[in-house]
């Protein structure tokens, strides 16, 4: 009775699942952290003549100093000394780097959002960019971006453009095909009816789009913003490996890298994604607000 | 009818259609829509369409609406092409569904003609309120469309429509998607509005009571090709109720629009 009440509650509501989740992910990094590091381990033991049980492999494997996999605590030290210790101005804090990339990341999701919708007007009203742009904006996205982020910067460096605009525009580069290809869609989805019982009234093609089909595609373009907006970290951070750049995540997980300090990489992950899961949480919020200000029920 | 006294019939005949037809281009073979179709529309009519699905009905209305363009034949409303009818805003179109913006309440949705043509804020609410306790939905002006039922969604469609005073009403099958006894009160409420708005109204059904209780003239038509095989005028009193659907005229031109529908049917296949 009591196990089965006590079960229940962990299962029901949001925390307890995800807690369940959380525990069976960490131990799970855990065995991988001894799996991963103990063959550089076991090495050391018998180049050394050590004696050795699985207990002491376990607690060397989770405490090494350039491990291939750090174990969970590691990591949270890391992210602890490098969050909370140091001053955000000083170039060994994770706030410093995260503020650089959420910077350029935020002025490309502007961007590219603003070149989506505005393209995606183009494409619903003006038939010639219809036919024609929209091959072009898929080909975009089929190239890698960690192919064209260094020839970018380059090429902007060389016009004297550099800091943040370089990396703002592969963001955007990034982000306005989600927003294009969404908005494309949201201006598209009025129903014929709806267009009949505008054209009844006689409206103009600006009164059609701010009346009927901006309020309509609204769900949609939130549908777009919140994988736009995840997508610009990504842009931002991919834009500051080749650029060698001073500051920014990217350019964390890139002397991670030099150095083999594996857990400083994880620690730039971590941030990361916690940084982007917020981003796309805001939008959601934003989304709901909209939603409810609208009268829709989502 | 009185084709003789054409000058004086232009003064009362709101909508002139002669030799109209329209043919949709498909990609195997062109499609008939409407055929030789002849009607008259008077000022003050209350108009049916019937006929069996396909037979082009709403077609004709969407013609008369500006919303589709007709093949060859001259159609005037109140004396213009359907075009410039349509951009003087000269009929309200009620569709088979409610077509509400479900972002807009109520209200903001009477208000969606009336700010597209110019209406000031004050005289968008004053006839947004006046049209709203015409319909008998006082009170849900701050509502939005999925808390209505579909009935009352309907008749926020209808409010909608008559709210910057159009002199036409076109109805599209208004009722069709709505049970038996939401839509005989409907019925009742329509003859009641267009008794006191003074409105042309042309009314698409396939329901042959509705269109006998409420029309003063009913056209029936046959399909492929849509086109008119009768037309029929009542004259029950403009207070109807449905009390007279149990009287022997009412039996009678029912009888009269039903065998005007077999006759197109059997003269279809």
């Amino acid at each position: 009775m009591e196990a089965s009440r006590v079960l229940n509650s962990l299962i029901s509501g949001t925390v307890g699942p995800v807690m369940i989740l959380v525990t069976i992910i960490i131990m799970i990094w855990y065995a991988g952290a001894v799996y991963l590091n103990s063959s550089f381990l076991i090495d050391r033991y018998e180049k050394n003549n050590i004696e050795w049980t699985f207990s002491q492999l376990a607690s060397d494997s989770w405490s090494m100093e350039r491990p291939v996999l750090p174990s969970p605590h590691q990591i949270a030290k890391e992210l602890k000394k490098t969050i909370w210790d140091k001053k955000i101005t000083s170039p060994r804090s994770l706030v410093f780097h995260s503020r650089v990339t959420l910077s350029s990341a935020m002025v490309g999701f502007v961007m590219g959002t603003f070149l989506g919708i505005v393209l995606s007007i183009g494409i619903v009203y003006v038939s010639a960019l219809d036919r024609t742009l929209m091959p072009w904006i898929i080909a975009s996205q089929t190239i890698p971006i960690l192919a064209i982020a260094p020839m970018i910067v380059v090429v902007l460096g060389s016009m004297g453009v550099i800091g943040l605009i370089p990396k703002a525009i592969i963001s955007t580069y990034l982000c306005f095909f989600p927003v294009v290809v969404g908005m494309v869609k949201g201006l598209r989805s009025p129903n014929i009816i709806l267009v009949d019982l505008m054209r009844s009234y006689s409206g103009s093609k600006a009164q059609v789009f701010w009346k009927l089909r901006l309020p309509a595609s609204l769900p949609y373009l939130f549908a777009s913003l919140k994988v736009a907006i995840a997508l610009s970290v990504v842009g931002a951070i991919v834009a500051e490996l080749p650029a060698g750049a001073q500051g920014g995540l990217g350019a964390r997980l890139l002397s991670g890298s030099y150095y083999g300090q594996t857990s400083l990489i994880w620690a730039a992950l971590i941030t990361a994604s916690v940084i982007s899961a917020t981003l796309v949480t805001i939008v959601g919020r934003m989304e709901r607000f909209v939603n409810n200000r609208m009268g829709l029920q989502i | 009818m009185n084709d003789s006294s054409s000058i004086k019939s232009a003064d009362s005949s709101i909508i002139d259609i002669s030799n109209l037809c329209l043919t949709f281009e498909t990609q195997t073979e062109p499609v008939h829509a409407l055929s030789d179709i002849n009607m008259k529309v008077n000022s003050g009519d209350f108009v049916s369409l019937i006929g069996p699905s396909g037979c082009g009905k709403t077609t004709l209305l969407r013609v008369i609406a500006d919303l589709e363009k007709p093949t060859s034949g001259t159609i005037s409303v109140e004396g213009k092409s359907p075009n410039q009818a349509r951009l003087d805003r000269s009929y309200g179109y009620v569709f088979q569904t409610p077509a509400l913006l479900p972002w807009r309440n109520i209200e903001a949705n009477i208000h969606l003609p009336l700010e597209m043509s110019g209406y000031s804020k004050d005289e968008q609410k004053s006839l947004s309120n006046q049209y709203l306790s015409l319909v008998g939905l006082s009170g849900f002006e701050k509502k939005y469309p999925w808390q209505l039922s579909g009935g009352m969604q309907q008749r926020v469609s209808i409010a909608r429509a008559l709210s910057f005073d159009p002199d036409m009403l076109l109805m599209d099958e208004p009722f069709g998607a709505l049970d038996e006894i939401t839509r005989d009160r409907l019925n009742e409420e329509l003859l009641r509005l267009w008794e006191q708005t003074q409105k042309t109204v042309v009314f698409v059904t396939h329901s042959i009571p509705e269109a006998v209780f409420l029309s003063n003239k009913i056209i029936v038509m046959s399909a492929r090709p849509g086109k008119i095989i009768d037309v029929i005028e009542t004259n029950f009193p403009k207070d109807r109720t449905f009390d007279i659907r149990e009287s022997p005229e009412f039996l009678e031109v029912s009888q009269l629009v039903r065998e005007g529908l077999k006759e197109g049917h059997s003269d279809g296949s």
